[in-house]
């Protein structure tokens, strides 16, 4: 059997969403006779129909906010951003609308707002962000990572079921470049449980989507050291697998987090006060982090390749930590 | 169009007026004594608006009120004694201190989505239900109000476009009450007239007296209609002025004294109780029971709401208590038509757009559009509307 795509996991999730339940519909700019932009609903539209998938105007606002809309009707809305850059467009409907609904008056907002972030394939600085940790910070929404294709599309079923607003951020790098033989039956990944991908006893690393990948390929060059990592994949970062990261470190005493966002206000930042509030006599030596730096995604591939992460910089860290 | 409404109910739009009036006037009282929590944003003059085009609607409809649309509320069946509780921040209030003012809602009997402060948002959402009601085959429609302020957001004009382009049944009812805050509408959009927004979306508009019940009704229960029988969205502009300030803080000393005169000499109850009395609809005892009732009902809800106790925190994780719906709701939509229809084979469609006016000038032919076969058919009834 053919591999599967991180991207064709998520257009088969969104199908077999959509097959089994009448009432998940698509919105979104592009995504019906085109297919999205990336493809990740080709073919929906034929099977589907008009009324499921719909073409929208280019109106973030509008998108999301009639997909909560149709949510208090009782239907499971999934709205893709052509690019999760454009998220900040419908920032409102999110932080204000969706995630305070639920707890100001008890209604629940079943929507999932997906689409693709990240860097790596000179997008420049409009189409490569990282913007999830603006939402990490929104109590009542939950947001979802994944890094692999089993977990593209496990995770997106279980965003769809679930009754909050799941914000979902694909890897735009990850899409054509990471593939897997994918089980035929229904499964789900349940949301806000970490991964275990590597099993190390002298430092953790901690991280999620592309970020992941480099980690593991660090990770490996680091055994033939004879340092060995132990790497977490966060897969959801709101709610957070707290258990996963403190188990973890004290087991191996040592906290690298590695994260294609920006340094300040990023996810690593959480952690590590995490971990100091709850392990912070088991920690031997500084939590460390490898991030992108504070700016924007620059354009031209030498300065991109400058502004994130590699699986050289997170080894270097990672080296510089065991011995530390 | 005829007036049909009965006798009876032309009283009852009077009693909603009243009720919303008197209810308000106790609120302000409430204020007074420091039992209001959070803004206090007064209808006062507008009372016609809210009641008349409530009324207007079906039982199964939606309704987004802002936050002066108390009477909305009213009609659709909230009591005053939510209203008091829910202003005064109480435990028992329908969002249980979580939220001040007109921010309630009900998914359950009576379909009423919660505004936000944000101005505009509810249109998009609004818009959302439309389409979701529609998709689930019930023939319901959706009604939201704006302000002349909240017509220049982005959220209104991004929500009207989608919702003319997808023929959503909605209603959007634009009370321009002069005033956005302290900036006088002159200053906020230059157009004498809010209805000619609709224009650049190819929505239907009305203008209407906003001071006069009878007429707001009228308007609203056309577009109703309208909207529930597939035309599309219609938007309309409620013509009337804002009586007090902004909220309770505000004296509104920027308005002209001779505007308010103008205005308080229109104002809708009067008019509506001399319209009622010249109609020989009502005797002057009758109207003395109705005010004693709305009177009797405050007291007794007021009285309620004063001894309802305030919510506490002291009780672990009360305050994170219901961020996320953790299996509290059960979400099952109401299908009103057969679910296989939108699933294959059924759902099955020829995934091409048909283009049949190519956008150039010359050999302009008469609009048709880039369409689909559904939508062709709404495009040919609002076609034939002009």
């Amino acid at each position: 059997m053919a591999q599967t795509t991180y991207l064709e996991a998520i257009r088969q999730a969104l199908d077999e969403e959509m097959a089994h339940d009448p009432s998940v519909v698509l919105l979104g700019e592009d995504i019906g006779v085109y297919g999205g932009a990336f493809g990740a609903t080709q073919g929906l539209l034929a099977r589907y129909g008009w009324q499921r998938v719909v073409d929208t105007p280019i109106s973030e606002t509008a998108i999301v906010g009639a997909a909560i809309g149709m949510s208090y009707t009782g239907l499971r809305p999934v709205a893709e951003m052509q690019f999760m850059d454009f998220i900040a467009c419908c920032f409102e409907q999110l932080t204000n609308f969706a995630a305070k609904s639920h707890y100001r008056w008890g209604a629940p907002v079943p929507i999932v707002v997906r689409g693709p972030s990240g860097g790596g394939v000179h997008a420049g600085p409009f189409h490569s962000a990282n913007p999830e940790m603006y939402f990490v910070h929104t109590p009542g929404l939950k947001v979802v990572c994944p890094a692999t294709a089993y977990d593209a599309k496990g995770l997106l079923k279980s965003a769809i079921r679930d009754n909050n607003p799941v914000l979902f951020f694909e890897h735009k790098f990850l899409y054509r470049r990471i593939k897997e033989d994918l089980p035929p039956d229904d499964y789900a990944v349940p949301l806000g449980k970490a991964a275990v991908r590597r099993e190390g006893r002298d430092l953790t690393i901690v991280s999620y989507a592309a970020m992941l990948h480099a980690s593991l390929e660090a990770a490996a060059a680091l055994a033939g050291e004879g340092i060995e990592a132990e790497v977490i994949d966060l897969r959801t970062l709101l709610p957070l697998d707290r258990e996963t990261i403190l188990a973890s470190v004290r087991k191996t005493n040592k906290l690298l987090v590695v994260h294609e966002d920006t340094r300040t206000g990023g996810i690593a930042g959480e952690i590590a006060a995490i971990v100091c509030a709850e392990a912070f006599d088991d920690l031997d030596g500084p939590i460390v982090r490898v991030t992108a730096p504070d700016a924007p995604v620059p354009s031209a591939p030498a300065l991109e390749e400058g502004f994130l992460p590699n699986a050289a910089s997170i080894a270097d860290a990672a080296r510089h930590l065991a011995q530390a | 169009m005829e007036l049909t409404l009965t006798r009876e109910q032309q009283l009852e739009l009077y009693y909603f007026m009243r009720l919303n009036r008197a209810l308000e006037e106790r609120l302000d009282r409430l204020a007074r004594q420091n039992q209001i929590v959070g803004g206090l944003f007064s209808s006062l003059g507008q009372e016609a608006i809210s009641v008349g085009s409530a009324y207007a609607l079906e039982p199964g409809d939606w309704i987004a009120p802002m936050v002066r649309n108390i009477g909305s509320l009213l009609v659709r069946g909230y009591k005053p004694r939510e209203i008091f509780t829910q202003n005064m921040a109480r435990a028992n209030s329908p969002t249980h201190g979580r939220d001040n003012a007109s921010h309630l809602g009900d998914l359950g009997a009576r379909h009423v989505v919660s505004p936000i402060s944000m101005l505009g948002d509810l249109i998009p959402v609004m818009t959302g239900v439309a389409l979701g009601a529609r998709l689930l085959g019930q023939k319901r429609i959706a009604m939201t109000w704006i302000g002349d302020g909240g017509s220049s957001t982005g959220a209104f004009h991004e929500g009207l476009n989608f919702a003319a382009v997808q023929h959503a049944p909605l209603v959007l009812v634009l009370e321009n009450n002069q005033w956005a805050y302290s900036t006088p509408v002159a200053r906020q959009v230059p157009l004498r007239d809010l209805a000619d927004r609709a224009r650049a979306y190819g929505v239907t508009s009305a203008i209407v007296d906003g001071n006069d019940v009878l007429a707001v009704y009228r308007a609203a229960k056309q577009a109703a209609d309208q909207a529930r029988a597939g035309h599309g969205p219609v938007l309309i502009e409620a013509k009337t002025m804002r009586m007090r300030g902004h909220a309770q803080h505000d004296p509104a000393e920027y308005v002209p004294k001779k505007m308010k005169e103008y205005w308080k000499a229109r104002d809708p109850i009067a008019r509506y109780e001399r319209a009622l009395t010249a109609g020989k609809l009502w005797s002057a005892c009758e109207k003395r029971e109705i005010d004693a009732r709305i009177e009797r009902e405050l007291d007794a809800d007021v009285a309620f709401a004063e001894a309802s106790p305030m919510p506490g925190a002291k009780e672990a994780g009360e305050i994170e208590r219901g961020v996320y719906c953790e299996g509290c709701h059960e979400i099952a939509p109401q299908w009103q038509r057969p679910k296989d229809e939108l699933l294959p084979p059924k759902s099955v469609v020829d995934a091409r757009w048909t283009v049949t006016d190519f956008g150039a000038l010359e050999e302009r032919v008469p609009v048709k559009r880039v369409t689909h076969s559904k939508a062709a058919k709404f495009s040919k009834a609002r076609r034939a509307r002009g």
